[in-house]
């Protein structure tokens, strides 16, 4: 009972500075995360479902990996090939100085990592349940692969790549493992609203704090899904279904 | 015009296509048949859609397909255009844009302008809307005006008017007919109604069991009592015609050209019109040359003299199908053989072919 009484009414309301910096950050992570991640995400979605080649079936285990992996190993792994001494990481600071871990960047990188298998998936479905008919009626018209991808497949599944982007959006809101081993607790660097609300807890007292910022993300997840059905019946509506 | 030549062979478990044929390369050509006869794969395969085993598909000097020779050019280009059953516009784009999808990606010697063919398919007040606003008929217009914008060499259309309730085929029926004699544009047009091929049709290609039975200009076939057309109850002679003179008084129309005139109920449309008029068979009576009397105590408008060509068995029925000159063009008459044998009729035997004017089909222009 006395940890309800932490939760004094008067302040409930109002965020401190640095409560109000992580939701800007975790918004702002989130935004990055599917701004980079949905066009990779529609690449391979439309490699994943249009297209035959060898390794086809690797690429789909590689891009579900995430969904499987304990989100701490997918941290470490970007460490080990992101990190300033791996491969890639390395390769990054060496040509344009750029440091991806214990970063902004980093902790988009590993929410888009972490939140790709989502967005393949519903961008492939959305890619699949275009009318292939509708397909061949281009070809027929003189419209090329490339041509068709852009102005047929891709208008069509824009409902489903769109509620992708926003689901895939809400999950980044949520991103813990892989982000605090990736790119660390940082305030207003990398530490976002999950990151916030465990260092809350961590500290003694810190239930309200913790209360506090947990409404918060479950608004914002909230209004995610909200937004994610709506516009996608609006978008359905848009090209007759 | 460049002429079409196809070779095609595909086997489909015990069903096969074997096909082999020199198309004109103008006016419309009917591939007519029933469904099984291999009409479809015929057209899905020109359109690139389907890869049949074994192929070759020319137009003029142009190789589309020749799997011997290793050549498949792709749909996008073959320079075909194709008209859908379901019409298939692009639900997220308006009809303007679904207009103008093709026409875009094709920019060569424009045969048909953007105008012209909204214009001729009653399409202006439609380019704003969008294709599930649309209903069926408009959406097939909007179809057919889509492939005819992407300037095709030959034009394919694959059942068009099957999915449209009757009203609505009658409808189109008359677009179609415009367009085909406006735009010199090759049409190849699948169906299984044989109204259609009546309607439209310059050449016939009548196709069972994925062979062809024949390939002829729809004149020949339909007055040829050994083809399986002369089985069906509705089997009738496509005679052309011009309209020759209107007589007010009496409400009649003389038409010429099947050596002696023809007199049908008065046609809105001025003299010189070419016509496509049908004849039922079941609708003709034969009588011997002294009978000519009968116009004038009979309610009989057409009594045309003619020698009978040839005489075909009817299968289903206890009758004969006979093949009548009348000057260079052929009628069809179907009679009893009791009636045959009464009049003595052999094939050389001149007749007279005795038919109502009520009962002569008119097809509409040519």
């Amino acid at each position: 009972m006395s940890r309800w009484n932490d939760l004094k009414p008067s302040g409930f309301w109002s965020l401190s500075p640095e409560e109000w910096e992580a939701v800007r950050l975790t918004l702002a992570v989130a935004a990055r995360a599917v701004g980079f991640g949905l066009p990779v995400a529609i690449l391979v979605a439309w490699l994943l479902s249009g297209t035959r080649f060898p390794g086809r079936a690797l690429l789909g285990a590689l891009a579900h990996l995430p969904l499987v992996l304990p989100p701490v190993v997918t941290g470490w792994l970007l460490l080990l090939v992101f990190g300033i001494r791996g491969p890639v990481g390395g390769l990054l600071f060496q040509m344009f100085g750029v440091r991806l871990a214990f970063t902004t960047a980093g902790a988009a990188l590993a929410c888009a990592v972490m939140t790709f298998p989502v967005m393949v998936r519903s961008v492939r479905l959305a890619l699949e349940a275009a009318d292939p008919g509708l397909e061949l009626a281009a070809r027929t018209l003189g419209a090329g692969r490339l041509d068709r991808f852009f102005n047929i497949t891709l208008p069509l599944a824009a409902p489903g790549i769109l509620v992708g982007g926003i689901v895939g959006y809400a999950t980044c809101l949520g991103e813990f493992g892989a982000v605090i081993t990736f790119a660390a607790n940082i305030p207003g660097q990398t530490q976002t609203l999950p990151l916030a609300i465990y260092t809350a807890l961590q500290a003694p007292g810190g239930e309200a704090k913790a209360a506090q910022l947990s409404l918060v993300s479950l608004v914002l997840a909230l209004t995610g899904l909200l937004l994610a059905e709506w516009s996608g019946k609006r978008l359905n509506a848009r090209v007759g279904r | 015009m460049s002429s079409l030549a196809i070779r095609l062979r595909h086997a489909f478990g015990a069903a096969s296509i074997d096909v082999t044929l020199d198309l004109p390369g103008q006016g419309v050509t009917a591939i007519f048949g029933p469904s099984g006869a291999g009409k479809s794969v015929l057209i899905q395969a020109l359109a690139g859609l389907f890869r049949p085993q074994l192929c070759r598909f020319a137009t003029g000097n142009r190789v589309l397909a020749d799997t011997e020779a290793g050549i498949w050019l792709p749909p996008e280009q073959r320079r075909l255009g194709l008209v859908f059953q379901d019409a298939r516009l692009f639900p997220h784009m308006s009809v303007e844009a679904n207009l103008r999808f093709g026409q875009r990606r094709n920019r060569r010697a424009a045969i048909a302008g953007f105008d012209e063919v909204i214009d001729l398919l009653g399409l202006t007040a439609l380019l704003g809307r969008r294709p599930h606003t649309l209903s069926g008929g408009e959406r097939q217009r909007v179809g057919i005006g889509r492939a005819l914008l992407s300037q095709p060499d030959i034009l394919l259309m694959d059942e068009p008017l099957a999915s449209l309730d009757q009203p609505r085929r009658e409808e189109i029926l008359p677009y179609l007919r415009r367009l085909t004699t406006r735009f010199r544009i090759p049409v190849l047009y699948v169906t299984h109604a044989i109204e259609e091929v009546a309607a439209l049709a310059d050449h016939v290609v009548l196709l069972r069991d994925g062979r062809v039975v024949a390939s002829a200009p729809l004149r020949e076939i339909s007055a040829r009592g050994d083809l399986p057309l002369a089985q069906r109850d509705d089997a009738g002679a496509i005679l052309t015609c011009t309209i020759a003179s209107h007589d007010h008084a009496r409400s009649l129309t003389t038409l010429a050209g099947a050596g002696t005139p023809i007199l049908i109920p008065l046609r809105p449309d001025p003299p010189g019109t070419a016509l496509r008029i049908r004849i039922p068979a079941r609708e003709v009576i034969l009588a011997t040359p002294d009978a000519g009397a009968l116009a004038a105590v009979t309610s009989l408008q057409n009594v045309l003299p003619g020698i009978v060509c040839a005489i075909r068995p009817d299968h289903s029925r206890a009758a004969q199908l006979l093949e009548v000159e009348l000057g260079d063009q052929v009628l069809l008459a179907r009679v009893t053989e009791d009636a045959l044998a009464r009049l003595g009729l052999a094939p050389g035997a001149a007749v007279l072919a005795l038919f109502k004017s009520v009962a002569i089909e008119v097809i509409g222009g040519d």
